[in-house]
């Protein structure tokens, strides 16, 4: 199987993130491309030094949620950032800012997490998706 | 006539997608033919590890259950 897989990650809470990671792992075990793009608060997520160590949740996962996830966690779950940087060693996994964002945030390459590839913009992204399914999270 | 396995991968505990994920990782480090044996506790290992096998060309030789814990043999593309 090798279909590509577009993923455009835009919520940057640590749930959304985590089940995100899962699913990229996933494919890139199966042998699939994937190109993931960080959108907004996705991004602001992968701040060098900051990824996978925040705790927010959305905002369904209320108290009960919450210490479920503190649950899983404490029993060695891996971070959304440990399964991203598992899923780019054993697959084709490329992790690019958008362009925007970075204005938006007022990032420069160099804040960012070393998971990331590159930065691009959104044609760049929809030429990488071809005519892959993409995933929006 | 008793199988050989070259590595043993111990993937109990993992949650989903880790025991795949580890098993993809072990089994880069084998030739082709060798054997690798995965314990597993995650309650979807067995269409995972099913799944896995058939789109990668790794084959799935033994599979077993017991007592919560999945038991994989996989023999490397």
């Amino acid at each position: 199987m090798d279909e590509p897989l577009a993923i455009t990650l835009f919520s940057g809470t640590d749930d959304r993130l985590s089940a995100a990671a899962v699913l990229i792992a996933g494919a890139a075990a199966l042998g699939r491309p994937v190109h993931v793009f960080l959108q907004y608060w996705a991004l602001d997520a992968f701040r060098f030094n900051a990824a996978g160590r925040r705790t927010q949740l959305a905002p369904e996962a209320g108290e009960a949620g919450a210490a479920a996830v503190e649950a899983l966690r404490a029993a060695g779950q891996a971070s959304w950032r440990e399964t991203l940087a598992q899923a780019k060693e054993i697959g084709q996994v490329e992790i690019q800012a958008c362009s925007l964002s970075m204005d938006l945030l007022q990032l420069a390459q160099d804040d960012l997490d070393p998971l990331v590839d590159g930065v691009e913009g959104v044609t760049a992204f929809w030429l990488a998706a071809g005519a892959g399914q993409v995933v929006f999270i | 006539m008793a199988i050989e396995i070259t590595q043993r991968l111990d993937a109990r505990n993992l949650s989903c997608p880790m025991p795949i994920v580890k098993t993809a990782v072990a089994i880069k480090g084998l030739a082709s033919g060798q054997l690798l044996e995965v314990v597993a506790t995650d309650p979807g290992s067995t269409k995972d590890f099913a799944a896995w096998a058939a789109t990668t060309g790794n084959q799935l030789v033994e599979q077993s259950t017991e007592g919560g814990v999945y038991r994989f043999v996989l023999r490397k593309k």
